[in-house]
């Protein structure tokens, strides 16, 4: 089996490479100091398990499991407080508290070998992830090999298309595989406005509000695009709006 | 309870002299309308007597039940059935001793009205005293237990504020430790003292609220110590300061707050190297710190990146001078300035 151990601290994974050296059938293929590295190193070796920090520098361990497509089993590795964690508790194949002793160790790697059907686990550890405190201030895409980080108040408007959500920015459109009702979920409603089935709105970027054919409407940006506004999308930009 | 006005000196004196005044004045004013001496002195230190009781008496009740504005009609009623009894009791007293005195009883008689208001008037001027008394020493204590509740809900703010030891670092600290001790144990020990060190400082400045520069920049060089080792060479740091800036004062676990907000701000938002750097000087009376750390503009607006532990130090800072512009960030290119002036205050 093919491992990568992903954190910031030299001495952090060090410990694991220790705690590993007993599971001779564990193979550490890389060791990585970001969530770049991470995402980089799990594309060329497709690891069947990595340990990973959450606090990590520009992207933390959620984030970066986001960008990848097929995650492999995830055992966590983390100063968080439990409580913090305990949201994880149940999709992770497990999480280490730092400090953690071989004993503890060693009962996640067997946690592990249990471990069966793997994949909807995953899923659902990535629907938690996203849930993560970080998500309603940046956005994290990825373009061809590039990793972006958008503050949300640089987007303008996000769209819907087919399994993707359109972000669109200063500097053109960033796809990303997740829901309409996931963003207006996670994005701070006093801002982004779900204008439409298929739009979410930041308000601050409106300059005007026009009618549109019958009974419908259109928000101008400063940006210059239009954005559909259905009649129930009207009815809460007014409220927001404060008209 | 309010304190009596009995028990300040100069209150008693002179209460004592306006009373013999008062019982000289109502003499003399007897034998003006002829009285005898002998009556006149009997009869104005009787009825005095028994008025300076009345007197005793509103103001040891108004002590127990200070009446609300809207009920000083109480007290007046009051004044004038006081008023009342004493005009009686004294009457019937100084009947029993002078009613051999030809004339006396039908003098009584006749006196009856100016005696009572003089007795009223008495009664209440002491009233009025011992109202205004204490109304003034309720009011006092009061404000007294306003500044009290006060001062300790900001004790505690300031203590709470002083506590905000992140436990993130203890634990990732204990886990580096945890990992050195396979592997080089000599630096295990060295850190595990390196943190103990640290922890006590924090124990130890819970009391004492003012520290000197130098006494701080021990303790910050034993935090920095401590992230190099767990950051390895990813974070460098350097402390730079004038000798005259190294013996003013500053609040206790101030300075590391905003170290360690510098350090993850350029460690969390960079992947390269981060470099702290340090800086102390004195200017007007003021001790100004100055922090710079990297950080990557593209990503973070720095309004957002400020967040951590500045606004702590920014409330702390409120509690201690009343001012809200002692610290202040500012973004340059990818380096990102915290500046602190702690202003020096004479008696610290």
């Amino acid at each position: 089996m093919k491992v990568i151990i992903i954190d910031d601290e030299p001495l952090a994974r060090s410990i694991v490479k220790e705690y590993l050296q007993k599971h001779t059938a564990l193979e550490i293929v890389q060791e990585c100091n970001d969530g770049f590295e991470g995402v980089k190193a799990i594309q060329q070796h497709q690891p069947d398990l990595i340990f990973l920090d959450i606090q990590m520098p520009k992207i933390n361990g959620f984030e970066m499991l986001e960008l990848i497509e097929q995650p492999p089993a995830v055992i966590f590795t983390t100063a968080f407080d439990e409580y913090a964690i305990k949201a994880f508790d149940a999709h992770a194949v497990d999480y280490l508290l730092k400090p953690f002793n071989q004993e503890r160790f060693d009962k996640a790697i067997q946690k592990l070998r249990e471990q069966t059907n793997s994949e909807k686990a995953n899923e659902e550890l990535l629907e938690t992830a996203s849930q993560s405190p970080s998500q309603n201030h940046r956005i994290v895409v990825k373009t061809g090999s590039k990793i972006k980080i958008i503050p949300v108040q640089d987007v303008h408007y996000l769209e819907a298309a087919d399994d993707y959500v359109k972000i669109f920015t200063q500097e053109g459109h960033f796809l990303k595989n997740k829901t309409m009702n996931h963003f207006e979920k996670v994005l701070d409603g006093a801002v982004f406005v779900r204008s439409h089935r298929s739009y979410i709105v930041n308000v601050q970027q409106i300059t005007r509000i026009d009618p549109y054919e019958k009974e419908n409407y259109v928000a101008i940006l400063r940006s210059g695009a239009k954005v559909p506004i259905s009649r129930a999308g009207y009815v809460k930009l007014r409220s927001i709006l404060g008209l | 309870m309010a304190t009596s006005p009995f028990s300040v000196i100069r209150f008693r004196i002179i209460f004592g002299i306006s009373w013999l005044i008062v019982i000289a004045d109502f003499a003399l004013l007897l034998k003006w309308f002829g009285l005898s001496w002998r009556e006149a002195i009997i009869d104005s230190l009787v009825s005095n007597t028994i008025l300076i009781l009345a007197c005793l008496l509103v103001m040891n009740t108004l002590r127990f039940y200070t009446p609300r504005r809207e009920r000083y009609l109480n007290i007046l009623v009051w004044c004038i059935v006081l008023t009342g009894i004493w005009l009686l009791l004294s009457r019937w007293i100084l009947l029993l001793l002078l009613n051999d005195m030809e004339g006396y009883t039908s003098f009584m008689k006749f006196s009856v009205p100016v005696r009572g208001s003089i007795g009223f008037l008495l009664i209440g001027i002491m009233t009025m005293i011992s109202v205004v008394w204490y109304n003034w020493e309720e009011q006092k204590e009061n404000e007294g237990r306003k500044r009290d509740a006060e001062k300790l809900a900001k004790d505690a703010e300031l203590f709470k504020l002083r506590q905000q030891l992140q436990p993130h670092f203890l634990f990732n600290s204990l886990n580096s430790i945890n990992a050195l001790i396979g592997t080089r144990p000599e630096e295990a020990r060295k850190m595990i003292q390196q943190l103990s060190d640290f922890l006590r400082g924090t124990l130890k400045k819970e009391e004492q609220q003012w520290v000197s520069l130098k006494e701080e920049l021990q303790y910050l060089q034993l935090y920095l110590d401590i992230e190099k080792v767990r950051f390895g060479n990813r974070l460098s740091a350097e402390i730079e300061s004038d000798e005259k800036a190294l013996e003013l004062k500053l609040p206790a676990l101030l300075l590391q707050p905003i170290v360690e907000n510098a350090i993850k701000f350029g460690l969390y938002d960079t992947t390269g190297e981060t470099r702290i750097s340090i800086k102390v000087s004195s200017e007007e009376n003021k001790l100004v710190i100055q922090v710079k750390n990297p950080f990557d503009p593209e990503t973070s607006s720095p309004k957002q990146g400020t967040g951590f532990g500045l606004s702590s130090v920014q409330r702390r800072l409120y509690l201690l001078f009343a001012r809200a512009d002692l610290l202040n960030t500012e973004a340059n290119e990818n380096i990102f300035t915290t500046t602190v002036k702690i202003p020096q205050v004479s008696n610290a």
